[in-house]
């Protein structure tokens, strides 16, 4: 087997005091499709922000391709990782285009401008995800879900090998959902990239992405094939509450829905 | 659209260069070309031309310009349209630094910069880390924790500054108070060598960031994750803005809302690109204060207005239609 591209070694990491995530570990290998589930407050989000070192102070814990993320410059690991946060809805009015052409900022050095390499680089992300129509568009006059879209535009542009998302269908319409489902897949299939996802979608965790890690309380509580969380009780131990699954009459697939207790 | 911009920005170019070259004429002694040039029957008006006015317009811009640059960084890095090196109690922390000075009395210089430069620079970089460090110790902070923090700061300073005047004799008392109200009165060309060493490394660092800046609009999270040493990148503009409000206080006093004002209506008219909102709110700034001092001049002559009332006078009501338009919640 190949050596793992991100390598998480017992990292625990506290914010004044309280504890986030503990003694967590973890291997990613090159191309994975990962969700990460779990309650709220298990510490997912401060999970991706550790390995974006938003978060520092990870003590040599987190590797990438075997070197210590230590070692890297906030712009070198930039061009190998890159992340697309929850919207915090403060927004600047820059154009699409102009926000996409920021994530090359990695590749600028002082003085210079961007080049023809970063303007191709942005135009192919912009074509990929479909948000080339409306690239002179104000980013604060977008729905959530173009917004969302034009945010991982960005990422991609930024030419790393590793995409981080934080929810990144949270609060958007079936459609938008469907279509941000359907770039993630693109991305990892056919650009061969390693998307690692947070989200409270078990369904889409389950049947989007190969692999699925749970956290509880900063603790992986699982981690393994998307497909295995639909058996075993997983769920159940994960979220202390009981899950049906279900057969989809059309397509076959299979349908995660927590029980509901009769009112 | 760039084409645009590029346009824009030399019409501003060739604005500001036009109420820079126009400005020294007007006044309460209106002064013809020939006067400047042939000397002679007209000494006082070459005199005045080139010892007063000259200089005198030149700190105003300098001060405009640097004032705006400082205000749009803050409103980058805070995220935030009403965060301003002025509503921040940075300018009071300044104008406390120069207080002091002038209180205690003791003249000293270092390396041709004048003391008061110098404690005004040290009251200013004082009042950004008490904000800062307010905002960093709570986590998670909102920006309404920033603003009222930096409101505290600032009255913390005003009162330390009341308490200076109070304990003042006359003389100092009035001093510092017409200082305080800010303006331009000046001769001859030192004021304009003590702040020019401060605008020029203070915006030098400004407009080698803007790339930065963009960055720092879009919050520290997506910053960090496009590979931005915030830390770095922040602490290299709290300094910039520390010492352009260091020194510009120093000499004209706490000139208000220059710094908040400025940029906003320059975003408006050429958007929230730092490469392009940078040298536009730089001219935009000084060519207003220009225009502010000149009407300070004009007005009730030949009696002079203190600037700082008129930018004031210009800037409350523009503040409040801030507050009320909800344009900047989408703007920010």
């Amino acid at each position: 087997m190949d050596n793992p591209i991100i390598e998480i070694n017992n990292l625990s990491f506290t914010i004044s005091k309280k504890t986030i995530l503990e003694s967590v570990s973890l291997q990613i290998y090159d191309g994975d499709y990962l969700s990460i589930i779990g309650p709220n407050g298990a510490g997912k989000t401060s999970l991706l922000k550790c390995l974006m070192r938003i978060y520092s102070g990870s003590d040599g814990a987190i590797k990438f391709m075997g070197k210590p993320v230590e070692n890297f410059s906030q712009k070198n690991l930039s061009k190998l990782i890159s992340y697309v946060p929850q919207s915090d809805g403060r927004i600047f009015p820059f154009t699409v285009e102009e926000f996409v052409m920021m994530g090359r900022y990695p590749y600028l050095s002082p003085f210079t401008s961007f080049s023809a390499d970063d303007k191709k680089a942005v135009q192919k992300s912009l074509e990929l995800t479909k948000t080339k129509q409306f690239c002179n568009r104000q980013l604060n006059t977008l729905s959530g879900g173009e917004r969302q879209i034009v945010f991982i535009a960005a990422a991609l542009a930024q030419g790393a090998n590793i995409l981080l998302l934080d929810e990144p269908t949270t609060f958007l319409d079936p459609k938008h959902e469907q279509e941000i489902y359907k770039i993630l897949g693109k991305i990892n299939k056919e650009l061969g990239k390693t998307i690692i996802s947070v989200t409270h979608d078990i369904n889409s965790a389950a049947l989007q992405s190969e692999k699925v890690f749970i956290l509880k309380n900063g603790k992986i509580n699982f981690a393994g094939k998307a497909w295995e969380i639909m058996s075993n009780n997983i769920l159940e131990k994960a979220y202390e509450k009981s899950f049906t699954f279900a057969k989809h009459p059309i397509t076959g697939q299979t349908i995660i829905a927590p029980e509901t207790p009769p009112q | 659209m760039k084409r645009n911009k590029k346009f824009m920005l030399s019409m501003l170019f060739l604005l500001a260069i036009l109420i820079l070259l126009l400005a020294p004429f007007l006044g309460m002694e209106t002064i013809s070309l020939k006067s400047i040039i042939l000397s002679g029957s007209e000494q006082i008006k070459s005199n005045i031309f080139w010892k007063i006015r000259l200089p005198r317009i030149l700190t105003a811009f300098l001060a405009g310009a640097a004032l705006a640059i400082s205000g749009m960084a803050f409103q980058a890095m805070f995220r935030n349209p009403l965060a301003t090196p002025f509503t921040l109690g940075v300018s009071s922390g300044a104008a406390f630094g120069a207080a002091m000075y002038v209180k205690i009395g003791i003249i000293f210089s270092i390396l041709g910069i004048s003391g008061q430069a110098i404690s005004s620079f040290v009251g200013a970089i004082t009042a950004i880390f008490l904000v800062y460090g307010v905002t960093k110790v709570k986590k998670g902070f909102s920006t309404t924790t920033m603003l009222v923090a930096g409101v505290a700061i600032n009255f913390f300073f005003s009162s330390l500054i009341m308490f200076i005047q109070y304990i003042s004799d006359f003389a100092n008392s009035f001093r510092i108070i017409r200082w305080l109200m800010g303006g331009f009165e000046i001769v001859g060309f030192s004021p304009v060598l003590t702040i020019l060493p401060f605008v020029i490394v203070g915006s030098g660092v400004v407009f080698l960031l803007t790339n930065e800046l963009n960055l720092l609009t879009l919050g520290e999270d997506i910053a960090i994750s496009r590979g931005g040493d915030v830390k770095k990148i922040k602490l290299a503009l709290f300094f910039a803005t520390s010492l352009m409000v260091g020194g510009i206080v120093s000499v004209c006093g706490p000139i208000g809302f220059v710094g908040m004002m400025a940029p906003h209506i320059c975003r408006l008219l050429i958007g929230p690109d730092h490469r392009y909102l940078t040298p536009v709110s730089f001219l935009f700034g000084g060519a207003f204060l220009v225009f502010c001092d000149t009407l300070a001049r004009m007005l009730i002559a030949p009696a002079e207005i203190p600037v700082g009332v008129i930018t004031a006078l210009l800037g409350g009501p523009f503040f409040l239609w801030l507050l009320l338009s909800g344009e900047n919640e989408s703007r920010f």
